[in-house]
């Protein structure tokens, strides 16, 4: 009887801790998108790297963050993007940051988009601008093909003289 | 018996052909303007590369093909094309396209193959949007406005480009518009019928790029990355072609009214060019008279309601903005042929159920109006279809000698005859096929029927919705099978079979 009292009093408990479990590890974007049901509402730890926009919505603020397969919309308070320097284009790489959030298969605040809401942010890696060299092949190449255009072009107006 | 082409007929291909290549190098200037606009040196070497090689061909076809002037002081190359020649030069046209932009996106490193980069490029010409290019999010400025820019040469169509500058006789640029799947003019002249597409697009151009760039400022975006993308898109889903700027696609945004823009962009650019012309003259009238505008309300409404009880049923989206940002966004995106997505393309498998997938599959299949930039069967066609057979129930049910006709609305009255009925239902055919085709190609490579019919479906109806097959990883035959449906499904087939039909009299005909 006392292993029934016992067991009656840790069930809920038990489900409680599996329903709010949270994943101490990163999930990667593709784990999430196909896994969405399973992590649904569950907090869930992941990073990548900032691109495109900080998009600041009143006191919150949508950031994108890809972390090399997919980009995935994280909601924030706006003062979490402060420490948010670079953002990934094609002339910089943006901060590598790792979310904790909660994860949301259709969020019902966001028209059902999938994204996280996170609760905390951390810089792993600070961005950096992309110095663009001048690729000297590709020079090259357009000098030769200058040569043989202009010789098309010539050959052509001699030939309709 | 089948007679061998003549050396004139070559001829005639080849140097429209060469004008046609020589106008898309020049199309290739508006990036480099760009280029030298935001500082991005190698990106403008790209381009700079793939206009000299544009030039060259096209100086090189135009000079051996061109003619000198005979007795009667008429050059042979530039009198009107008959309707084989017509045909021809337009689908060469679009593989040309293809081979030619693609050198720019295979250059940037974006793209793991030149196939892929081909792809991209006949997805990007043939407005469908669907895509294999790696890490968009860091793509320069001056490739992502390529890939857009074709969308808006595609979309208005290659040659009606070159017929709007370069070509002279009506009568051969009448026959190259019709191989491009227009077969009805907004004006009697096709040159103005060209222009005044053109004029129609810049129009909306203006007007959509700057409601897009507010609303991506209000919505926290910096102005330059606003108006940027506010131009991309506008230019994907006014040509129904569904390429964005990030590889989000529009879930990118996060954004209500940045959706209902898009909504109203594609809605646009899924109505014929000849209703536009009567909207734009005042004629508001024409929108609830026309049997297009008809057949696509009842045909959304259909869609919609398979698409939205499937997704009720498994309670994926349980509040109606829900359902509409997700559901009802991607059935029109889907119906209107354009592509756009807010939910990540395994979602539709994952969490999608099949009749709601069926529900898109419809819709995409179907397609907007004629003269329109949508590709697939088109509302024109099933208006007329069922028609026909209203027709034949009617003739059934009435006695014998009552005289039963059918007449439908489009612009002006007009009676349902067999010829018309016939043609609609042949290219419906078609379509049917090509869908099938693709599906079945898919299966062989080991994918469920559902997603390969999406896939298919979406390829060939130049869509670009992606349940998630198409990949970077996937088989190189698939990729050439997707490439050949954009491209069958783009130009409705006829100058493709022209094609083959010229390719056969090459090697079986008779001199």
């Amino acid at each position: 009887m006392k292993k029934v009292f016992r067991f009656l009093f840790f069930l809920p408990t038990i489900y409680y801790l599996l329903s709010t479990i949270s994943y101490a590890q990163p999930i990667s974007s593709a784990e999430l998108i196909n896994n969405a049901k399973q992590y649904d509402g569950k907090t869930v730890v992941y990073e990548g790297e900032v691109i495109g926009d900080i998009m600041v919505r009143g006191d919150y603020a949508w950031i994108n963050v890809n972390d090399g397969q997919n980009a995935i919309g994280i909601w924030m308070s706006k003062n979490l993007v402060k420490d948010i320097l670079y953002i990934g284009s094609y002339k910089s790489k943006g901060d590598w940051v790792e979310i904790t959030g909660i994860f949301q298969r259709a969020c019902l605040q966001h028209g059902g988009d999938l994204d996280i809401h996170a609760q905390a942010i951390r810089k792993v890696r600070q961005g950096r601008h992309v110095l663009e060299r001048l690729n000297m092949g590709k020079r090259n190449l357009v000098f030769v093909l200058l040569g043989v255009l202009c010789l098309v072009w010539i050959l052509k107006q001699l030939k309709l003289k | 018996m089948i007679l061998k082409p003549r050396l004139e007929d070559i001829k005639a291909i080849g140097y429209y052909l060469g004008k046609i290549i020589l106008g898309l190098g020049l199309a290739m200037l508006i990036p480099i303007i760009i280029s030298l606009a935001f500082g991005e040196l190698n990106p403008a070497l790209d381009f700079l590369i793939s206009i000299e090689i544009a030039l060259i061909f096209g100086l090189i076809l135009v000079k051996l093909c061109f003619s000198p002037p005979r007795a009667r002081g008429a050059e042979f190359t530039e009198k009107d094309l008959n309707w084989m020649q017509g045909m021809i030069v337009v689908s060469l046209s679009w593989l040309a396209a293809m081979l030619l932009g693609a050198i720019p996106l295979y250059l940037s490193g974006h793209w793991k193959s030149y196939l892929d980069a081909c792809f991209d490029a006949m997805s990007g010409f043939a407005t469908t949007g669907l895509v294999l290019v790696q890490d968009l999010d860091h793509l320069s400025f001056t490739h992502n406005l390529w890939r857009h820019l074709i969308m808006f040469i595609g979309g208005q169509g290659i040659v009606i480009v070159a017929l709007s500058f370069f070509v002279r006789g009506a009568s051969g640029a009448f026959k190259m518009y019709v191989g491009e799947a227009r077969d009805e003019k907004v004006l009697p002249n096709v040159i103005h019928t060209a222009r005044f597409i053109w004029l129609v697009s810049v129009v909306y151009l203006i007007l959509g790029t700057f409601a897009l760039g507010t609303v991506g400022v209000l919505n926290g975006m910096k102005p330059i990355n606003a108006f940027f993308h506010g131009a991309c898109v506008f230019m994907a889903a006014f040509d129904t072609g569904g390429f964005a700027p990030q590889s989000q696609n529009i879930l990118y945004y996060h954004s209500l009214p940045f959706e209902i823009i898009t909504i109203i962009i594609m809605l646009l650019g899924a109505i014929n060019f000849k209703m536009h012309y009567h909207l734009w003259m005042g004629n508001r009238r024409e929108i609830f008279r026309n049997i297009e505008t008809k057949t696509l309300f009842i045909t959304v409404v259909i869609t919609f309601c398979i698409t939205a009880f499937g997704l009720t049923q498994i309670g994926s989206y349980p509040k109606a903005i829900v359902l509409f940002r997700k559901g009802f966004y991607q059935l029109i995106s889907g119906h209107t042929g354009t592509g756009y997505m807010t939910i990540y393309a395994r979602q539709f498998i994952n969490e999608w159920n099949q009749l709601a997938l069926v529900g898109v599959i419809c819709a995409m299949g179907l397609g907007g109006a004629a003269c329109s930039t949508t590709g697939a069967i088109k509302m024109l066609r099933i208006g007329i279809i069922f028609k026909a057979l209203k027709e034949d129930i009617k003739r059934i049910i009435l006695p014998e000698r009552a005289i039963v006709i059918q007449k439908f609305h489009h612009i002006k009255e007009i009676f349902v005859e067999d010829k018309q009925a016939r043609s609609a239902l042949l290219i419906t055919l078609a379509y049917l096929v090509l869908y099938g085709l693709g599906a079945i190609i898919g299966m062989l490579f080991g994918y469920p029927f559902l997603d390969s019919l999406f896939e298919s479906t979406s390829a060939a109806a130049n869509v670009g919705l992606s349940c998630g097959i198409t990949d970077v990883n996937m088989p190189a035959a698939l990729k050439l099978t997707y490439i050949f449906q954009m491209w069958a499904g783009r130009l409705e087939f006829m100058s493709v079979f022209t094609l083959v039909g010229f390719f056969i009299a090459a090697i079986k005909g008779k001199k």
